[in-house]
């Protein structure tokens, strides 16, 4: 077998099961939409509600069908690209989902663009003057931002830069942005708040891929051969490194998704995470699914991208 | 002429602790340009450490503390870690233990051999690589031209360590350190890269220091010989000095446990009674891993259709190169691996293959002794505890008559019984791997797997210990599997010899025939390749590789040593498993005829 067609199905193997997994999701969402109880028939008649009108209303969006068939097509749907239509305004779900989606994967990726260079220059740092007062003080601090949930940091950080300074507005809406000022006022808070979280995670990590590397009998060959200090991090320690960076980033930022349904929620944000959030409220259970397929294959996405990095980066994978 | 390298009252010392304690002391060396200087020692005689710090350099937690550090006039111990930079890799060069592990994984072989020449401003990218190719020639690499581009898990042990050897001569440096470059190596690799390193050192007169803790390989390549012990000098001579005439008792005691040993007196043993079946035996183990083919063979095969019988006290040497499959051996044996097809019988009767399927008194009756009893033993238990568990778990001994057995236990295997309140990180690799034995023998086995038992030992210390082992078979009467990758070490305990190569058996044959007589090519170049406590003795033996044109290697079904052997018949031996020729005290899988052998 050549080396690439061994790479092709390794990669090819994890992409499948990836998709397998996404399938066993999808099947552990609609299950527990289930078990949410109540429906959106009830929501939307609420006081009003007689048998008979239920059980009409019911019927007009398929309540009444069993589980297994209802599940079936919703999945069909979803392999088809349309999720269905809203239960509470009746629109179709694609259409609500589409700009939310749009705005949420802007502060995601605002937020990871700010976080990722700043965790692994950081990171890398600490690693290289391990023992130090640099790497004390980044310790000490990572361990104190990762201990604080994000809400308290939000909520503190509206307190001081909006409510008392006044240098930034408290809410995020996107509707009187015209300039790159603007924009990078309306984001500084949410995404300040986010990356607090998954920088400190992610220092943690790279800094201890490093140290790895950088204690290993590669390192110090190559400090024998008189390799000077920054060659010997960025050239030596560091490819072996990236493997486990990679899959410290995927975990962090994917713990990004979890965290900007609450940033969302406090900056009244209209993200995708808010959407849900209000669908949960209705028991608009098509929507919740679709957010919930939606936010589980952000995180399969990252994943196995950072497994296809680490297989990429791996020369004894790369060429068998 | 003059010395290139100078030492003079060099003190190291370990920071552990908060305590500082002296590791290296008051050393005194020299080395002149253009010669080899051997540091010999046991672990923790301090022989890396001082080749070390000729680069300046302290492993973490250590510091050169004092003394004089001079190579081809630059004063080491005088300059900083700029200044350092500079002279490492270019003034002195390093070659490190295991080269497997000093390369980086990630990066080309051609970029790590040509980077301290880079590095340096020595010469440009294209200058290096040809000068490199150069060397991978000199050093007999194979395909030296593109061997570069490979990534270091593409080539051999051996090769790697000629590599590494490359990259630490691409900048002519004034003095080479190779650190045990090749204590990791099979003995017939070994060869190889000695006879590559001396033929590099002599072409090009390259002055060197070279670490180890074998005195045979030494004497095939060092000028002067430094004995170390504890961190500081025992003696130091010219090289035929040291061998052959030997002053400080330290420096008597190493030569004594690198000469070959004087086989054990054979035991006698009453003739078994007919129709007593043997202690163990195996009929074709097939054994490996991955699943199982249409044929009921394993994907990975690591033993193919190994068979061999232990009569009651005696002893099986089983001897192989790394991959040979001895290990799995022991451990079908022991229940830990299930064998794929075969049969294991203990006194006649089938073994469960599977540890949890065994009976308690089958268990007893097999005991296997670790390789490393740094990891055997538990770390946080006492070692009389250690001792003590299979007591009670197979012979119900508790309170005054187990602790009774215990110290009973630690006097078979010579340790004070006052150790059975030690913890094992408190006692030396000799005791440790005396206590890892008293607990095999707490169970009174019948049988005892030794695999590799005295390999992680010094020569002295593991001397000792192959003395109490052959002393425990004539007091106790217990049978050894003993496996090892040392020749010598099985002849001087076995009655009978296996040699595996490969997973296939090659010869099996009583130990005392062994050099005598027919044998297996393959148990030819094992013999051929132990060192010899003699200088000249690496020009004089044959090439283990002698080159033999177009063999390539054989099919699944021909011989495994096929692509190896000097006397190979291509068009059979590729094709064809050979068939055992048999003669009255051995057996020889090989296709040639037992005159030819």
């Amino acid at each position: 077998m050549t080396a690439s067609l061994w790479v092709t199905r390794l990669i090819a193997g994890r992409i499948a099961s990836a998709v397998f997994t996404l399938f066993l999701v999808s099947l552990a969402v609609f299950a527990v939409s289930l078990l949410m109880g109540g429906d959106a028939a009830e929501a939307i008649l609420g006081q009003s509600a007689t048998p008979e009108a239920l059980a009409g209303l019911r019927a007009s969006m398929h309540l009444d069908q069993p589980a297994p068939q209802r599940y079936l097509g919703w999945l069909i749907g979803l392999l088809h690209g349309d999720p269905g239509t809203s239960l509470v305004t009746g629109r179709p779900i694609g259409g609500m989902i589409a700009p939310r989606l749009a705005n949420s994967l802007l502060l995601a990726g605002l937020t990871a663009l700010v976080s990722v260079p700043v965790a692994l220059t950081l990171g890398i740092l600490a690693a290289v003057k391990r023992g130090g007062t640099f790497d004390r003080v980044v310790g000490i601090a990572t361990i104190g931002i990762v201990s604080v949930p994000e809400f308290l940091i939000a909520t503190v950080a509206v307190l001081i830069f909006a409510v008392t300074l006044h240098w930034l507005p408290a809410l995020s809406s996107l509707r009187d942005v015209d300039s790159i000022y603007e924009l990078l006022r309306v984001f500084a808070l949410p995404v300040m708040s986010l990356a607090c979280v998954t920088v400190a995670q992610m220092i943690r990590m790279t800094r201890a891929a490093v140290c790895d590397a950088l204690t290993s009998s590669y390192v110090e060959a190559a400090r024998l051969k008189g390799v000077p200090p920054r060659r010997l991090v960025l050239g030596h320690a560091l490819p072996n490194a990236i493997g486990p960076i990679a899959n410290a980033v995927a975990l962090s930022l994917s713990a990004l998704l979890g965290g900007v349904i609450v940033i969302e929620v406090i900056f009244n944000y209209p993200g995708v995470a808010r959407l849900m959030v209000d669908a949960v409220a209705t028991r608009d259970m098509p929507l919740v699914q679709t957010v919930a397929m939606i936010f589980s294959a952000s995180y399969l996405v990252l994943v196995t991208t950072a497994d296809i990095v680490a297989i990429l980066a791996n020369p004894r994978l790369r060429h068998q | 002429m003059t010395a290139l390298v100078r030492l003079s009252g060099l003190q190291i010392a370990a920071c552990k602790d908060g305590g500082v304690t002296s590791i290296v002391r008051d050393i005194d060396l020299c080395v002149e340009a253009g010669e080899v200087l051997a540091l010999i020692g046991e672990s923790g005689s301090g022989k890396t450490t001082i080749a070390l710090a000729l680069l300046g350099y302290a492993r973490p937690g250590c510091r050169i503390t004092g003394g004089e550090i001079e190579v081809a006039g630059h004063r080491i111990d005088r300059m900083d870690e700029a200044a350092l930079r500079t002279l490492r890799g270019r003034v002195v060069a390093y070659v490190a233990q295991s080269a497997a592990a000093a390369f980086n994984p990630m990066l080309t072989i051609m970029r790590q051999v040509i980077e301290p020449a880079l590095v340096h401003g020595l010469m440009d990218r294209a200058a290096a690589e040809t000068k490199a190719r150069g060397l991978f020639r000199a050093l007999a690499l194979p395909d030296p031209d593109t061997v570069g581009d490979r990534y270091p898990h593409q080539v051999s042990g051996g090769q790697l360590q000629r590599l590494m050897a490359a990259m630490a001569l691409i900048t002519d440096p004034a003095l080479v350190i190779f650190d045990e470059p090749t204590t990791a190596l099979d003995v017939t690799t070994q060869i190889e890269v000695l006879k590559a390193f001396k033929t590099v050192v002599r072409d090009l007169g390259t002055t060197a220091v070279y670490v180890s803790h074998d005195l045979a390989v030494v004497a095939q390549i060092a000028d002067r010989i430094c004995v170390l012990r504890g961190g500081t000098v025992q003696e130091q001579g010219k090289a035929d000095q040291i061998l052959h005439a030997p002053a400080h008792a330290y420096s008597r005691a190493l030569v004594g446990a690198a000469a070959p040993r004087v086989p054990a007196e054979p035991i006698a043993m009453p003739p078994p009674a007919p129709g007593e079946a043997p202690l163990l035996e195996l009929r074709d183990i097939v054994a490996g891993y991955g699943g199982l083919d249409a044929n009921g063979r394993p994907k990975a095969c690591i033993l193919d259709k190994v068979s061999l019988t232990i009569r009651r006290g005696r002893t099986l040497g089983v001897i192989g190169e790394s991959g040979s499959g001895k290990s799995t051996l022991a451990r079908v044996v022991a229940g830990l691996h299930s064998a794929a097809q075969g049969y294991v019988n203990l006194n006649g009767v089938p073994l469960a293959s599977r540890i949890a399927d065994r009976s308690r008194e089958d268990l007893r009756r097999v005991q296997l002794v670790f390789q490393n009893a740094d990891t055997a033993l538990n770390p946080a238990m006492r070692v009389g505890q250690t001792v003590g568990r299979p007591l009670t778990f197979f012979h119900g001994l508790r309170g005054r008559t187990r602790a009774a057995e215990v110290a009973r236990l630690f006097d078979l295997v010579r340790l004070p019984a006052a150790i059975a309140d030690r913890l094992p990180g408190e006692l030396s690799g000799g005791q440790k791997q005396r206590v890892n034995l008293a607990r095999a023998l707490a169970a009174r086995p019948d049988l005892l797997l030794c695999d590799e038992v005295t390999s992680a030992l010094d020569p002295v210390v593991a001397e000792a210990v192959l003395d109490l082992l052959v002393d425990l078979r004539r007091e106790l009467g217990v049978a050894y599997m003993f496996i090892t990758h040392d020749i010598e070490r099985v002849r001087a305990i076995a009655d009978d010899v296996m040699v595996l190569y490969g997973g296939c058996q090659m010869e099996l044959a009583d130990a005392r025939a062994l050099g005598s007589g027919p044998h297996h090519p393959y148990s030819r170049l094992l013999m051929a390749s132990v060192p010899h406590l003699k200088a000249g003795w690496l020009e004089t033996t044959m090439d283990p590789f002698a080159p033999v044109p177009g063999q390539a290697g054989a099919t699944a079904d021909g011989c495994r040593f096929f692509s190896r052997c000097a006397l190979a018949m291509p068009g059979t031996c590729d094709l064809v498993r050979p068939a055992s020729l048999v003669a009255d005290d051995r057996l020889i899988a090989c296709h040639r005829e037992l005159a030819e052998l």
